[in-house]
């Protein structure tokens, strides 16, 4: 499984252009993030975006997962792909983040896809996704 | 204490499911080791130099005596019969076989019970006061928080991949007994016009770079409590240095920072995040507060005691502490006996603890930073029996607080990163200094020993401390004075060149004796030495 998408929309066939690129006003509609650059850059362009790749050279380093919140958080509805070292036991807490998309550069097993994400049916704090956690089930 | 619902059973149970397939899909060789080491490590799996350690968490250092017999049941099951207790208030076994790790988790998850983020880089087990719930001197029970903390950074999808490890502590009284302003974030629980809310230290932390915690927010109300740390850890897991690992402990980012252009980032990613709805309802500390509420104590209960047998009468000054409710007392039990390795006990010395808990301390029990345990509810009248069964089961060295009871880490003896072994010096020490007397004359004397820079054993904070190194190829012993993990919390100095292993034990004798002969009054060694400062204590060691 090389690409893992959890959007009905059609896949942007456009290529990502860098942050740098698209601040520099380009007519791009799909943007990639590497680990270091603020995602918060992106927010006054929120609703001419239909792709933020961001970039996980390595998957322990976890900036990635903050930009992808801080997006969300935004009100960002696009696409929002985590591209490179992505392990399918990261796929759970990316996916609270706000990921709906992801390119992994080594291929992903789909059954373990499918166990690890249907692993856990309770959370125990709000994030990005639709989740409702816990303490949230208890109180009502 | 806190009982798990059917939400809590569920996430717990869960985890145990997906390490099992974890551990099958590494020796099945689906997953190469560098795959499978953040994924071990978050649920504290370490390699070692002769087998897998698991570390099991006991959040803020609490629990009954069910959990308290399986983690002697484990022992013997699983290990060699022992189980090592840690400064962080956790459970150690060092002779675990991978195979195992999925049914030792499964027998844990059924008195409620795991290792989840007890090693990598997340938020680790919060750590708290030992006294909890039963110290005079709480302006409230501080664990109902810590179990907030808890249950937020579970799996925080967030936090899971931060810089580097990160680990919180809660106390609620102005006497510091869980080294508070030495974690990434210290929390002391205050009252302000007759509301709780939380002071927020970040940036604490030892290992090679050792640092004091800076105050960073004097009063967090419980409404905003998670939104706050949830700001705190976002502005690390953004900025926190991720090009050495030497530096990217937040303690560094606040360093670089400065403390005040941290707070100011804090506070505006705060800004944002409070509008998230992250805070659960007042409701939710309530529920978890009526959790920890006091045991139905015997109102009226005799408050005196029996001292004419002189051993006991030791062990009871030495022991066993005030409780704020009278009748009552706090008994430690110390894991330190000379000739021992500190914090380790036998599986059936951990199932004496749990039956005595079970009869005499309203079935609780506590897992202390130093590396012993603590009896919280013990009623005066029954402490004659409580020693006795201790005395039984080789538990009642009356020495807490005492030289010969010494905070070590595991050092070469287990531990990969080491440079020296650190037992074996803590025990020539407790055998050198093994009168009680002479031990006694001394007074209040933390000794804190690590066997390399990373500093698992608190050496930084011992009011003696020492430190292992590696000299050309051999074992070497650097000595610190003058650190506190205490509400006066200060880093030790080293003194000079080191020593190999029997100089130090003489090093350390010259200090004490230095110290008696400079004391005044009531003075603790840490006190004198702060008076007469560091000199005479040097010239004392190396003449
Ligand atoms: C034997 C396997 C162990 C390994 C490989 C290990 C590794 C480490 C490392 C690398 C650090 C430094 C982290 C840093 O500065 O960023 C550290 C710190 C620490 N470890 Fe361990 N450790 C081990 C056992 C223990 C044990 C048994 C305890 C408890 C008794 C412990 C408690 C601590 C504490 C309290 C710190 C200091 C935290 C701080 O820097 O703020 N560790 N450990
Ligand atoms: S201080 Fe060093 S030797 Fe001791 S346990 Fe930690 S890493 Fe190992």
């Amino acid at each position: 499984m090389g690409e893992l998408r959890f959007r009905d929309d059609e896949a942007l066939e456009q290529p990502a252009v860098t942050l740098d690129a698209f601040l520099d006003q380009s007519n791009a509609t799909a943007v990639r993030l590497e680990p270091d650059e603020d995602a918060r850059l992106l927010i006054p362009h929120l609703d001419r975006l239909a792709l933020v790749e961001i970039a996980f050279p390595k998957f322990r380093d976890g900036r990635g997962y903050s930009s992808a919140r801080i997006l969300r958080e935004a009100g960002y509805k696009g696409e929002l792909r985590a591209q490179g070292d992505v392990l399918v036991d990261q796929l759970r807490e990316m996916r609270r983040c706000g990921f709906d998309s992801f390119a992994p550069e080594k291929p992903l097993d789909p059954a373990v896809v499918k166990t690890t994400l249907d692993r856990y049916d309770q959370v125990y704090q709000r994030a990005a996704d639709a989740a409702v956690p816990v303490w949230k089930l208890r109180h009502g | 204490m806190y009982k798990y619902d059917q939400y809590d059973q569920a996430i717990v149970d869960a985890r145990v499911d997906e390490f099992r397939d974890q551990v099958r899909r590494r020796m099945a060789g689906e997953i190469t080791e560098d795959q499978f080491k953040p994924l071990r490590l978050m649920n504290g799996l370490y390699l070692q130099l002769h087998a897998y350690m698991l570390r099991v968490a006991i959040p803020y250092g609490t629990l009954d005596s069910r959990q308290m017999h399986m983690l002697a049941h484990i022992a013997r099951k699983y290990d060699r019969d022992y189980g090592h207790f840690t400064t962080r208030q956790n459970i150690q076994y060092n002779w675990i076989k991978l195979e195992d790790a999925g049914d030792i988790l499964a027998d844990l998850a059924t008195v409620e019970m795991h290792a989840i983020q007890t090693s990598g880089n997340c938020i680790r087990n919060i750590s708290s006061d030992q006294y909890a719930g039963a110290a005079a001197d709480e302006v409230a029970d501080p664990r109902p928080w810590a179990e907030l903390l808890r249950q937020w950074s579970t799996f925080h999808p967030e936090f899971s991949y931060l810089p580097r490890k990160f680990k919180i502590a809660v106390i609620a009284s102005d006497e510091d007994r869980a080294a508070m302003r030495l974690h990434d974030i210290g929390i002391q629980l205050v009252e302000r016009d007759g509301k709780l809310g939380a002071a927020f230290y970040v940036g604490g932390g030892m290992g090679r770079t050792p640092m004091v915690a800076p105050l960073i927010k004097d009063f967090v109300p419980i409404e905003d409590f998670l939104s706050y740390a949830e700001a705190c850890l976002r502005v690390y897991n953004r900025y926190g240095r991720r090009d050495n690992i030497y530096k990217a402990r937040i303690k560094i980012l606040i360093h670089e920072l400065g403390a005040d252009e941290y707070r100011r980032q804090v506070e505006q990613e705060f800004a944002h995040v409070k509008s998230l709805g992250i805070d659960p309802p007042a409701a939710e500390l309530e529920r978890i507060t009526a959790f920890f509420a006091p045991p139905a104590f015997e109102a009226g209960a005799a408050d005196t005691v029996d001292r004419s047998d002189p051993d006991f009468a030791v062990w009871l000054d030495q022991n066993v502490k005030a409780h704020k409710q009278p009748g009552y007392a706090i008994v430690n039990i110390s894991l330190k006996p000379v000739g021992g390795i500190p914090g380790d006990a036998s599986s059936a010395q951990i199932d004496v603890m749990a039956d005595l808990a079970e009869q005499y301390s309203f079935d609780e029990l506590r897992v202390t930073h130093a590396q012993n345990i603590v009896l919280p509810h013990v009623a005066k009248r029954d402490l004659y029996a409580v020693w006795q069964k201790l005395v039984e089961a080789d538990l009642a060295s009356p020495n807490l607080d005492l030289i010969s009871d010494i905070i070590a880490c595991p050092g070469l003896d287990y531990c990969s990163l080491a440079n020296a072994r650190s037992i074996p010096v803590a025990q020539k020490i407790a055998q050198r200094f093994s009168d009680l007397d002479r031990q006694r004359t001394l007074g209040e004397l933390k000794l804190k020993i690590s066997g390399c820079i990373n500093a698992c054993g608190h050496h930084h904070a011992g009011h003696i401390g020492i430190l292992g190194v590696d000299r050309k190829g051999t074992e070497n012993y650097q000595l610190l004075l003058g650190g506190s993990g205490a509400e006066d919390t200060s880093l030790g100095k080293i003194t000079g060149p080191g020593f190999d292993e029997d100089g130090v034990v003489d090093a350390i004798e010259r200090v004490t004796d230095k110290y008696l002969e400079l004391r005044e009054g009531g003075e603790r060694f840490l006190d004198t030495y702060r008076r007469v400062g560091f000199d005479p204590f040097k010239e004392a060691i190396y003449g």
